[in-house]
């Protein structure tokens, strides 16, 4: 239980603080480069060192890198469609999240399963 | 158009707004920590880079694009969405930072020091993104 809690707050101050450098800086493009901040993995991957040593959180960071291609795929999308159709940005951005699910699991099928 | 800090910009946020990535940020960690539990380190690690906050943060974004162009009598929303894409660009080049990170961190965690690749990742997501962005703008 204290692990999870010291997750939760090692997640929820690293994030905002990443999201708060976001939001001050200029132009927006640049602001925009912090938005695929490796924040959740700075939170979690000391913990995970600490609890289960280094060849583990070695093998959940080879998973991260297809979660940030799917994470690519899922940005490129939803600046895409803003772009071209100008749908409402918080029906965009939540109606994509399946694409990320998609390919990250379309990825986690062909390269990462059975690896340990 | 180079760099530059607007401290003015966090002055129309709220409480509220501030609270909400807290608990997404903090939300998300336990999961990732729930999953490696779960169902181990290969399916934990896709949740390293899963877009949790980005919905919220684009949202708030367009939102305060939106306020501002209210404040002078016009219709922000078309300018709201239109910041948010551009956000979601500049995103995109995040990401090519983000694989290097995970690049990083999977080959030098098992022999080096984890403070200093943990440091080295991160600084190599800055330069990559970096270098993105200024190739992005040159095109």
């Amino acid at each position: 239980m204290t692990d999870l809690i010291l997750r939760f707050l090692l997640g929820g101050v690293i994030v905002s603080a990443f999201s708060v450098i976001a939001e001050v800086l200029r132009p927006k493009r640049f602001a925009g480069l912090f938005g695929a901040a490796p924040s959740v993995a700075l939170a979690t991957l000391p913990l995970t060192i600490h609890s289960n040593g280094a060849a583990y959180a070695a093998t959940e960071a080879r998973s991260m890198i297809a979660g940030a291609i799917a994470f690519l795929i899922y940005a490129w999308c939803v600046s895409r469609i803003l772009i071209r159709w100008k749908p409402s940005t918080l029906l965009t951005t939540t109606a994509l999240l399946p694409l990320w699910l998609a390919v990250a699991a379309g990825l986690y099928w062909l390269c990462l399963r059975g690896a340990a | 158009m180079s760099v530059s800090i607007h401290l003015q910009s966090l002055r129309g946020n709220t409480i509220s707004e501030y609270v909400t990535r807290f608990a997404f940020g903090g939300a998300i960690s336990v999961i990732a920590g729930l999953s490696a539990k779960h169902y181990g380190p290969v399916v934990a690690g896709l949740l390293l880079a899963f877009p949790a906050i980005f919905p919220a943060s684009a949202t708030l974004l367009a939102d305060h694009e939106k306020q501002k162009m209210k404040k002078i009598g016009c219709d922000g929303t078309l300018r709201g969405r239109a910041a948010a894409a551009v956000d979601a660009d500049g995103t995109t080049l995040g990401c090519l930072g983000l694989i290097a990170f995970g690049l990083i961190v999977w080959k030098f965690l098992p022999h080096h020091s984890a403070a200093l690749t943990l440091l080295f990742a991160t600084a190599a997501w800055l330069i990559i993104s970096t270098l993105a962005w200024v190739i992005r703008r040159k095109l």
